[in-house]
């Protein structure tokens, strides 16, 4: 295995998927043996918490905390779900994992429910990833017929089942908890909170969500051990780190890299930097919900403390790029209709600002804007921060608008002033 | 009712989840396969197997994007419409499509061979501007492939 990129550099270069054997050929269900063979549910768990592997959903909460929270003594059955929803626009790496190497999410999902005392899985999955929906049910029953799930996997004693469930549709449905009633069958509202998860999930049993990426490293840690694990990484937070860059790069794209990379390698280096003719205005570091960054952030290493230190969020680390030929307003605007059209309507400083938001930056756009504009953007997201809303769509949406407002102060004056775009 | 066919693909769902009710998006997207759209008369054949309501499986299904409420075309396209897409000149492919077909986004054709839809990001913005046709990713989008892709789709 190419040490540096346990994630993805196993993957076939022709594009199809590792079967079982190319995975076990590679080292996988190693450490799916080694944990049943020889390790306690709590050495689980001690190694991956020592990994210092964080989630890779967006919010950075520590893997092994978060199974540490599943109680010992709670009733079954108890569940575990992953979270493969990959809404979040600009966002495009647990596409990749599914496709090319579902039998590590697998793996994964199986420790996962070792480690957490579970019975029963689910992979919750975007319903239009259909190649990555083939993919993973082919791997699931690979993976059945191999004795890896089902009743006493390699004579353990322990037993797991595996589902695939198939989402119809909605960036709710990657909340957790909304997650959770979409799967049994209701609205994907999400659900008020406390109870958390760990204590009262899916059908009100013990339940443990985590995103794709942070499964697939899972496997890899109980193999090599979390030291290991933190030895990958250029920062304090264990690992790799699936980084993307998408917008007017010379080459868009996913990259592998240590956890910390700065932001200026993965533009200059690996996207080939700014296509010709064009400089760099701005960009979300890690999808749509995260504040903007500008060029003099292009030294920040993409690791969860620094990036929240430069003022936004590592978030699912897939960067969306804005160059200067490209309208920051058009952009904002774009991203506001994209969570006003979400919003599930819960929560009245969200459905009724998002709206409000979503109408004056079309006028603006569009050569209405008008004087009190700016203000009034800024007295919305106010009332998106954390603590007013059910859940953390509406203060995803603060994100961008508010850095934007900050960064881009400029060109929203010019819109009202002029009434017009000046980019049309 | 549910054809035997529908009948049996449901029931294999069953014993993936602890009780009926949580079968019913996948309930509804195996019935939307086969008849293309969920009318009045699906969610009831639905709802009797299931154990529900045809108005607990409308509120159900009006929450998401992929059940579909009303008739579509043969074909329905997604055109992505997210940040990258749109950085990426995705307006563009949007007009031309409109154009090409005579309808606005939301719409099906006359002929009733394609529904044009608006879609939240399809994860491929590497690869923007990107749309779906049925059960196919198309990416790296100019308004030249678009026409030859359509017509892959009669
Ligand atoms: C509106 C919304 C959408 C979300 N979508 C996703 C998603 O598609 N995938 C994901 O892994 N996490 C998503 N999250 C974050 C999850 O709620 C949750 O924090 C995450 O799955 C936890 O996994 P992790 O600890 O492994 O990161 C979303 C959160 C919100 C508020
Ligand atoms: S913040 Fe928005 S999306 Fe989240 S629960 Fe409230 S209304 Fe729904
Ligand atoms: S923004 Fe269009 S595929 Fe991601």
């Amino acid at each position: 295995m190419p040490e540096d990129k346990p994630l993805t550099g196993n993957m076939r270069p022709d594009g199809q998927a590792l079967d079982r054997e190319a995975y076990e050929r590679a080292g996988g269900y190693q450490g799916l043996r080694k944990a049943l063979t020889g390790m306690t549910r709590a050495a689980v768990i001690e190694e991956v918490k020592a990994s210092n592997l964080r989630g890779r959903g967006g919010a950075g909460f520590s893997t092994g905390l978060k199974w540490s929270f599943v109680p010992e003594t709670v009733p079954h059955p108890r569940y575990v779900v992953a979270n493969g929803d990959e809404m979040e626009p600009g966002t495009f790496k647990d596409r990749l994992l599914v496709e090319r190497d579902p039998h590590q999410l697998v793996e994964g999902m199986i420790l996962a429910g070792y480690a957490t005392g579970a019975d029963t899985g689910y992979v919750f999955l975007r319903g239009e990833y259909k190649l990555g929906a083939q993919r993973v049910a082919q791997a699931i029953a690979e993976a059945y017929g191999a004795g890896y799930l089902g009743k006493d996997i390699l004579h353990s004693g322990y037993s797991f089942e595996l589902y695939l469930h198939l989402s119809a549709g909605r960036y709710m449905c990657g909340e957790e908890t909304g997650m959770l009633n979409a799967l049994e069958g209701k609205r994907a509202n999400p659900r008020a909170k406390p109870p958390f998860p760990p204590v009262s999930g899916l059908f009100g049993m013990p339940t443990t969500i985590n995103n794709v990426e942070t499964l697939c490293n899972v496997p890899h840690i109980i193999r090599n051990g979390a030291a290991w694990f933190r030895g990958l990484s250029r920062s304090k937070d264990g690992g790799t780190k699936l980084y993307g860059a998408s917008g007017k790069v010379k080459r868009p794209g996913l990259w592998e890299l240590p956890m910390g990379t700065t932001i200026r390698e993965i533009l200059e280096e690996h996207a080939g930097g700014m296509r010709d003719g064009l400089r760099l205005r701005g960009l979300l570091p890690g999808g749509a919900s995260t504040d903007f960054l500008t060029g003099e952030h292009l030294d920040t290493p993409m690791d969860f403390s620094e990036v929240q230190k430069a003022g936004s969020r590592l978030g699912t680390g897939t960067m969306i790029i804005l160059d200067d030929q490209t309208c920051p307003v058009g952009m904002v605007s774009n991203l506001e209709h994209f969570f006003a059209q979400e919003s599930c309507g819960w929560c009245t400083p969200c459905w009724s600002g998002l709206g409000w938001v979503e109408r004056i930056l079309r006028a603006m756009e569009e050569g209405r804007g008008q004087p009190g504009d700016m203000e009034k953007l800024a007295f919305q997201t106010r009332f998106w921060g954390s603590g007013h809303t059910f859940c953390a769509l509406a203060p995803g949406a603060a994100e961008p608008l508010q850095s934007a407002l900050k960064y881009f102060r400029a060109d929203f004056e010019q819109h009202i002033n002029e009434k017009r775009c000046p980019w049309k | 009712m549910l054809t035997p066919e529908e009948r049996a693909e449901i029931e294999a769902e069953f014993p993936h989840y602890p009780n009926r009710k949580a079968v019913c998006i996948d309930a509804m997207k195996i019935v939307q396969k086969h008849r293309g759209w969920l009318s009045d008369d699906s969610l009831k054949d639905i709802g009797e197997l299931l154990g529900m309501s045809a108005a607990d499986l409308d509120g159900v299904a009006t929450f998401y994007n992929l059940l579909f409420r009303r008739p579509v075309g043969r074909h329905v396209i997604y055109l992505c419409d997210s940040v990258s897409c749109w950085i990426m000149g995705s307006d563009r492919q949007c007009s031309h499509l409109t154009k090409r077909l005579g309808v606005a986004a939301g719409e099906t054709t006359a002929d009733g061979r394609f529904t044009l839809l608006p879609v939240v990001c399809l994860g491929a913005c590497d690869h923007a501007p990107v749309m779906m046709v049925d059960d196919d990713t198309h990416p790296d989008l100019t308004p030249e492939q678009i026409d030859r892709i359509l017509e892959r789709y009669p």
